[in-house]
């Protein structure tokens, strides 16, 4: 599984588009399973999966009409249409709400479906373009198992993702990309030793003072700790650099509003490649 | 199976498709039946003694215009859908799909079909039991029923290159009711055309709902045309026909935004 990992407006989705041959890429060429996207559409369309951000089901269909009307799509005829539609309401947990109008189903449920229908031919690569945007915790977790044990069953992945924890669990390489450049790639681990693993953040009692705060922190942590608008934060390891930042900064006389230790998060990522926060890229695209 | 064999199987599937969700939008069937039996009640009971149709009664005059505008208004279901279908996302997973690319659109307008002739029907009910009668011999009558749902499957195509250029169903819904009906109001279809101011006469005479609406009740009521039936099949497939490639065109645009 491939995690494609980058704030809105990255390109991630215009990828995704491009690779699943709903559109035609400016320049460039890209091939899926060795079919070009661009002059074999039909064979790549019928060795691929699509869940896209919406939860592209039919409302007015139940759960199983919908992955039938997928399957007779796929040209899977009838009676085997059918027969996968409910192996995968099984699968997915949704075999009670099969035959029940999918208006009724409750948000998580239609991301299920959705993703249970980009499955129903069994393709051998599937493109998931932020499946579980918008999701609860529960949700997240139930459809994250789902793909861990299609992966596991030898699947191809492509995954686009905004929370860098989704792409941590479930990929085996992650790509950053920013303005639609893939800015970094590697196993997750490599990825977070760049970003720093763990961070101590220290929010300013008085911003101004920022600049001396960093240099009184400079020794104490594994890299150069960095300011934003009075909130300094540096990759730490180890439990005692709480303490020791403190007596530091006491000795500098800066007071201290909070300080926390906290895992690498996206903006991190960011900050750390690009030197700017992803909120930044956010509304540049906008 | 050949391409074509899964051209046909495709646009079925769709096809039942529609047709499933319009039993379930009730809101959809009421457009279909009640709406167009209280243009008939309205027209029949309310208007129709203030209008003066010299030859005929009212009631023999008005329901082969009511059928036409009503058929017209058809294929609203499938603007409504394409729409929505575009709003929700569904339009890209059949794109993803290994299935005909034109299906998408001939399952719409082969459902609004069979929708058609069920209000075909109950519409023609409703007409026989406020007093309409036709007055000519079965083969007349069922050339007018084919004749009917020919111009509405036209329409179809109309309501599918609305629904793919509109920016939501609301929009949808707007273009087609903010257009199409006064289209329909300037023609034969209610009043005599005769009985409008000199300078309207001509945008009617030359519209083509007049001439849908004369083939129709030259087959139903044996009112005098002149080559008002094959002029109005024709415009049918012409619209059919552009409308056709402008919705296929649009399609191909829209959906690789």
């Amino acid at each position: 599984m491939l995690g494609l990992l980058g704030p809105n407006g990255a390109g991630k989705t215009t990828a995704v588009r491009i690779l699943a041959t709903l559109l035609k890429p400016d320049r460039g060429s890209a091939r899926v399973a060795g079919f070009d996207v661009v002059r074999e559409p039909a064979q790549v369309r019928a060795r691929i999966g699509l869940a896209g951000q919406y939860a592209a089901v039919d409302e007015n269909l139940s759960g199983s009409e919908n992955l039938e009307m997928v399957g007779r799509l796929y040209h899977l005829g009838r009676g085997a249409s059918r027969q996968r539609a409910w192996e995968l309401l099984d699968d997915f947990d949704l075999a009670e709400a099969g035959k029940r109008l999918v208006r009724t189903y409750s948000g998580g449920m239609r991301r299920r479906l959705d993703l249970a229908a980009a499955l129903v031919a069994r393709p051998p690569i599937l493109f998931l373009d932020e499946p579980t945007t918008g999701l609860d915790l529960r949700s997240r977790i139930t459809l994250w198992d789902a793909l861990e044990s299609l992966v596991t069953e030898g699947t191809t992945v492509l995954l686009t993702t905004q929370y860098l924890d989704e792409a941590d669990r479930l990929s085996h390489r992650i790509a950053v990309v920013d303005h639609g450049v893939v800015i970094a790639e590697g196993a997750p681990d490599e990825l977070k030793r760049r970003v720093g693993g763990e961070r101590l953040e220290i929010r300013l009692a008085d911003g101004s003072v920022a600049p001396t705060a960093v240099g009184a922190l400079a020794a104490l942590g594994d890299g150069a700790p960095s300011a934003l608008d009075g909130l300094v934060s540096m990759p730490v390891s180890g439990g005692g650099t709480v303490a020791d930042a403190v007596r530091a900064l006491d000795a500098a006389g800066i007071a201290i509003g909070d300080i926390a230790t906290r895992q690498p998060t996206l903006d991190d990522v960011f900050l750390t490649l690009t030197g700017r926060a992803a909120v930044d890229a956010q509304e540049e695209s906008e | 199976m050949s391409a074509a064999g899964y051209e046909l199987s495709d646009t079925w599937v769709l096809a039942s498709r529609s047709v499933k969700r319009i039993a379930r939008q009730p809101d959809l069937l009421v457009g279909y039946t009640i709406q167009p039996i209280m243009f008939v009640l309205l027209f029949v009971y309310v208007f129709g003694g203030a209008i003066s149709t010299p030859g005929y009664s009212y009631v023999d005059y008005l329901i082969p215009g009511i059928l036409v505008q009503s058929i017209v208004f058809g294929g609203f279901a499938t603007a409504l859908g394409l729409s929505d279908d575009l709003k929700k996302g569904l339009m890209d997973r059949f794109r993803s799909l290994p299935m005909s690319r034109s299906a998408v659109l001939t399952g719409r307008t082969f459902a609004d079909i069979s929708t058609n002739t069920i209000q075909l029907v109950v519409m023609l009910a409703v007409g026989l039991a406020v007093g309409f009668r036709f007055t000519t011999e079965i083969p007349a009558i069922l050339g007018g029923i084919a004749l009917l749902l020919l111009i509405g499957y036209a329409f179809s195509w109309v309501f599918a290159f609305i629904g793919l250029t509109a920016s939501s169903p609301e929009a949808a819904n707007a273009f087609g009711f903010t257009i199409l009906f006064p289209v329909t109001f300037v023609s034969s279809a209610f009043v005599p055309v005769e009985s409008m101011p000199s300078w309207l006469q001509p945008v009617a005479e030359h519209n083509p709902f007049t001439t849908m609406v004369d083939a129709i009740r030259h087959l139903f009521i044996d009112a005098p045309v002149g080559n008002d039936v094959w002029l109005a099949a024709l415009w049918s497939v012409a619209i059919a026909v552009v409308f056709g490639a402008l919705a296929i065109l649009r399609y191909r645009r829209v959906a690789s935004r």
